[in-house]
């Protein structure tokens, strides 16, 4: 199950685009830092979550592949902090950006900080973010924006191993045992709830879809809906009715688990300030 | 008529370890011989598992996003060790659950070094500068090891370990040369690894009964004494180097032998640790024991639903 994507640690490398940053007005420049911002939380926040499995998975080629998509994200960030720093111009790394800012400046949707739960809520978790993230993904791509495009191509080709990893596990833990059933539509009950703000565009985000360096979202939502159907339903599970939406992350506006997170991974920079790791 | 046979077949096998031929899976091999394996292998594979307790606790709180990818990636790392033991032990016909189930009951061992808490940041550059490096010394002359699985599964650890170590020597070395709370958090950390991480080649060897016939298997490359002297040798101009002090008052260059005195190993400790009284043993049993019961629904699970596409595969076919 991991085989083809098994990225030992001997081989990681540091990513870098060279792509020139584009010509940009001062208030152009200003969303797509704020939003690469976002783009980059949601990424670091997810991945830290999932290496919290880390030697706790419940078999251990699933406890690899959790890292795997944990590193494949973690990746994604780092790339997306460093072009944010780069508009930015400010001098900062992307350790600034991530280990300095506090809970109300991150814009992260509520959903990829809720706890892991058992693995059918991380599984869960991960598949309404991965479905997401793939199609937008796909559709990122053909930003005007270059790094953007550039850093969707490439993040692109580990989304789809992810796709299939939770699509797959929601499938098997679905249809499996009573008890496994049980638990994915606790799962559903818990999260679903957090599935709308993915889709939701805030001022940022509807600026940068009008000047066509982000995608719309609305055809997003459809193949979304497609793919969940066809899972849920190969699943044996009921697609869950139109339900209130929690939203908010994206405005800074967190759940109380966001703060814990940053207490974690902030704790040496903050205890120690301006050191070099 | 039946003790002729085995003789000729012992001696066949006898003959294979004489010349370095390896010994694979179908060939016929004495029961001390794959009990030995078994063993080896098997606490080898738990160390693997175990070891990635200490390290984990860090990726939460890694410094920078380098630091945290590669701690993850390494950390990974060594549950793919982990893996491919497990196989080369199974090809010996002990399942992986059974060895699982003899790790969480408390009667197979894995490296005592797990046994020991990680304080602080420094720690995980002390881990893999010097435990991975422990670990180096001892699995470097088992890929030569007479078991072919086993020799092979050595082969590919090895290649990841040598990765594993750098990146704590780089730890240790960027915080040897930062403030002076960072120099102490590293000197302080080592402080603490340097004895245990010694003790993990195991007792002096007229203590460890096992070794002479696992030399004369060539399972064993080199006594416990041996590696542990290599490494003292290894290390401790490394440690010159960044800066950092030995703790340990009687070590010393001997010209006469070309490697260092050092002082007396604390074999109590050893014991006590081995025998489960070490600082962390509880935790690490209870980490995986929880581990594994709360992963046992996600187990059947898999399991019922493969059943039920196997038998959906037949009826369509
Ligand atoms: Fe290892
Ligand atoms: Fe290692």
């Amino acid at each position: 199950m991991m085989d083809h994507h098994t990225q030992p640690a001997h081989v990681l490398h540091e990513l870098q685009f060279k792509t020139p940053l584009q010509e940009y007005s001062p208030e152009v420049r200003q969303l797509v830092f704020d939003y690469t911002l976002q783009l980059a939380d949601t990424s670091l926040i997810l991945s830290h979550r999932l290496a919290e499995w880390c030697g706790h998975g419940p078999i251990l080629e699933q406890d690899m592949a959790m890292t795997n998509i944990s590193l494949d994200l973690l990746g994604e960030a780092r790339n997306l902090y460093q072009y944010a720093a780069e508009l930015e111009g400010k001098g900062h790394t992307e350790d600034d950006l991530a280990y300095l800012r506090d809970a109300v400046a991150y814009k992260n949707p509520l959903l990829v900080e809720q706890p892991n739960g058992n693995f059918g809520d991380t599984v869960l978790r991960q598949f309404i973010f991965d479905t997401f993230h793939y199609f937008f993904l796909k559709e990122l791509q053909n930003s005007t924006d270059h790094r953007l495009a550039a850093i969707a191509e490439k993040s692109l080709k580990e989304a789809s191993y992810h796709i299939k990893w939770s699509s797959e596990w929601v499938i098997r833990l679905g249809d499996g045992t009573e008890e496994s059933k049980k638990r994915m539509e606790a799962a559903i009950d818990e999260l679903w709830t957090y599935s709308g703000e993915l889709f939701e565009a805030t001022p940022t985000e509807k600026a940068l879809q009008e000047l066509d360096i982000i995608p719309d979202y609305t055809s997003i939502k459809a193949e979304w809906d497609k793919h969940v159907a066809q899972v849920l339903q190969e699943a044996t599970l009921a697609l869950p009715q139109d339900q209130w939406m929690q939203s908010g992350g994206k405005y800074g506006r967190h759940s109380e688990h966001l703060g814990y997170i940053l207490s974690d991974l902030q704790y040496l920079q903050r205890t120690y300030p301006g050191q070099k790791w | 008529m039946e003790t002729i046979v085995e003789k000729s077949l012992e001696d066949i096998f006898e003959e294979k370890i004489a010349s370095e031929i390896r010994i694979e899976p179908k060939d016929w091999m004495p029961e001390k011989y794959r009990k030995t394996l078994v063993r080896q292998i098997s606490q080898h594979a738990h160390s693997e598992i175990v070891g990635m307790l200490p390290e984990g606790n860090w990726i939460t709180r890694a410094p920078s996003l380098k630091r945290k990818a590669i701690l993850l990636a390494k950390v990974q790392d060594e549950a793919g060790h982990g893996l491919y033991l497990y196989s080369a032990a199974e090809t010996l016909g002990t399942s992986r659950d059974q060895m699982f189930e003899d790790l969480l009951s408390g009667k197979a061992k894995y490296s005592s070094i797990f046994n020991y808490p990680t304080l602080s940041w420094a720690d995980v550059g002390a881990i893999g500068w010097l435990v991975d490096g422990a670990a180096i010394m001892n699995q470097v002359p088992l890929c030569r090891t007479s078991y072919g699985p086993y020799a092979r599964a050595m082969v590919r650890v090895c290649k990841e370990e040598s990765f594993h170590q750098r990146q704590g020597f780089e730890i240790m070395m960027t915080l040897c040369n930062g403030s002076e709370e960072q120099k102490e958090m590293a000197q302080e950390a080592f402080n603490r690894w340097w004895w245990p991480t010694l003790m993990m080649f195991g007792p002096k060897d007229e203590e460890s009964p096992n070794t002479e016939q696992s030399m004369r298997w060539k399972i064993k490359r080199f006594t416990n004494d041996e590696l542990r002297q290599r490494f003292v040798d290894m290390m401790v101009p490394q440690a010159e180097f960044l800066g950092l002090t030995v703790p340990d008052k009687d070590l010393k260059w001997n010209e006469a032998k070309g490697g260092y005195d050092f002082g007396a190993i604390d074999w109590n400790e050893f014991w006590n640790v081995v025998k489960g009284n070490g600082p962390c043993n509880k935790d690490r049993l209870k980490a995986r024991n929880k581990a594994q019961e709360e992963g046992a629904w996600v187990r059947e699970a898999a399991m019922a639903y493969a059943e039920k596409a196997a038998t959906r595969e037949k009826k369509s076919a």
